[in-house]
């Protein structure tokens, strides 16, 4: 059998085809590509699922701060307002579960990077939360995982998830559109439904551009982690209501990947653009290094 | 859809804060230590683009550090990296350096080995902890971690290769890819297999007895 071109809509055809949702295709995929049996690959699957359960965890305590003293503290706040939440208390956990992933992460924490560590909250905010609202086993999410790796896969394929080359509309909008996949196949959505989530958050996130205060993983990182899980949600909210993408998530993954080509290269996590070059961005920088062109640890 | 893994994707587990310059780093220190094939006693790390910009805040200081010292990108002591290297009798200085047309996260690495041994190492971190090493000694190469690798320097003699083949066949190791480059005919010539299986101690002791063969080094998955 001849390999089909690896996109979104070649995905798509083939899980409709046989009847089955992405997540199943992909774990398909996977057991195929590491010659092993698909209770191996959940189980390794689920490995990662209860890294992202702990880092969840760690970072819902609120007791770390990262090395600028700017992130930490700020998910077990959302958490403790969850249940009076204009939006509601599943988008405001999913949130909550996203910055503490992302606080975590800036405080030197063991995550999962999905597809990166800078993006690393959206998807476990998501996934656990619409996975508890739909009632999912273990090996359901681990399915929705994934799901999600493949979107990854082809999204890093036609374009990049790399804030250094694409910006971060690479990073957390490829973690968004990565959690809106998983959050239909929880939620019993087809794979066309999918697709059109991942176009619908990613369209949202293109331009996005990577401009980390002082050069870390902290400002404005952790808090878009936080409204990307929100946007994913919303996206499978309106994909499951039959709300389609007009352009079609493939074109909009190409278009991305053209938008990053074109960025400057001080809009490309050089933290010399964007909010980096702010007067607040700038004074963390100067109290955080001397900038030497020669160092040791 | 193409072969690929999709726990490169939701992976790799790792400590924050950067998957590209903290992951990715610790698994260029990792390539460049096996493809330099001694633990440096002394290290001078250029750092290009992205990596010389943010590399600090970053952590990639630390993570090249540490894959150097044979870390995993899970370890939880990378604060305290600098501490273990000096311990480890490594000496570390980054420079900030322009590479000139390579990916923004690039570094190169000039090692000295604790016998004089000198290696020049060059690879880049391309997104999501993926790497590529480019360069090693002049030679240029395509070392993603992604397969047991097998990197053999030799003579440009007709042969050799089949000797390469015939050693590794004599294991029941399977070649995924070969690559042969030279510098000049009959001058010095460098393969790079990439392999299935895990590379036996005995393929490798085969191999370096074999004529026109110079040097061998084994690269793990990584």
């Amino acid at each position: 059998m001849s390999q089909p071109q690896m996109t979104m809509n070649a995905l798509v055809a083939e899980a409709e085809a046989q009847g089955i949702s992405l997540g199943e295709l992909a774990l398909r995929h996977q057991a195929a590509f590491s010659s092993q049996p698909p209770e191996a690959v959940l189980a390794a699957m689920t490995a990662r699922l209860n890294v992202m359960r702990a880092a969840v965890e760690r970072g819902l305590q609120g007791r770390d701060k990262s090395a600028s003293g700017l992130v930490g503290g700020d998910a077990a706040r959302v958490l403790g307002r969850s249940q009076k939440a204009v939006t509601g208390s599943v988008v405001q956990t999913a949130v909550a579960r996203a910055l503490a992933v992302s606080e975590v992460n800036a405080c030197m924490g063991c995550i999962v990077a999905a597809p990166t560590a800078g993006a690393s909250g959206v998807l476990p905010g998501v996934l656990i939360t619409a996975g508890e609202a739909a009632g999912a086993s273990d090996a359901d999410l681990a399915r929705a995982l994934l799901a999600a790796g493949a979107v990854g896969a082809i999204i890093a394929r036609h374009a990049s998830v790399s804030g250094a080359e694409g910006g971060c509309q690479a990073e957390v909008g490829s973690a968004g559109a990565m959690a809106a996949v998983a959050a239909v196949e929880l939620a019993g959505g087809t794979p066309a439904q999918a697709a059109h989530a991942a176009a619908i958050v990613l369209k949202s996130a293109l331009g996005l551009v990577c401009d980390p205060v002082a050069g870390l993983v902290e400002v404005p990182c952790v808090k878009r982690n936080g409204m990307y899980a929100a946007s994913a949600l919303v996206a499978a909210d309106l994909a499951l209501a039959g709300v389609e993408s007009a352009i079609p998530v493939d074109e909009v993954i190409q278009t991305m990947g053209q938008i990053g080509r074109s960025l400057p290269a001080a809009l490309r996590e050089t933290a010399r653009g964007g909010l980096a070059m702010t007067p607040t961005g700038q004074a963390v920088a100067c109290r955080m290094q001397g900038g030497d062109d020669e160092w040791s640890l | 859809m193409e072969p690929v893994d999709l726990f490169e994707v939701i992976g790799p587990v790792m400590v924050g804060p950067s998957s590209s310059h903290t992951a990715g780093a610790i698994r260029l220190g990792l390539l460049a230590r096996a493809a330099a094939g001694f633990v440096p006693v002394q290290a001078v790390i250029d750092l290009h683009g992205s990596f010389a910009e943010t590399g600090r805040g970053h952590g990639t200081d630390r993570g090249l550090v540490a894959g150097l010292l044979g870390w995993a990108p899970d370890d939880h002591r990378l604060a305290e990296v600098g501490e273990h290297a000096r311990a480890a009798g490594m000496a570390v200085e980054f420079r900030k350096a322009d590479l000139g047309r390579v990916h923004p996260n690039t570094a190169r690495f000039n090692l000295t080995g604790p016998t004089g041994q000198a290696a020049v190492i060059q690879g880049s971190s391309v997104g999501g902890g993926a790497v590529q090493l480019t360069e090693l000694d002049g030679w240029t190469v395509e070392l993603a971690g992604l397969y047991h690798t097998l990197l053999i320097g030799h003579t440009d003699r007709p042969g050799v290769l089949a000797r390469i083949t015939n050693s590794l066949a004599a294991y029941g190791l399977n070649i995924a890819t070969m690559r042969v480059s030279r510098h000049s005919r009959g001058g010095d010539a460098l393969t790079t297999v990439e392999l299935d299986n895990e590379v036996a101690p005995g393929a490798i002791a085969l191999l370096q007895v074999q004529a026109d063969i110079l040097w061998v080094r084994a690269i793990g998955k990584i």
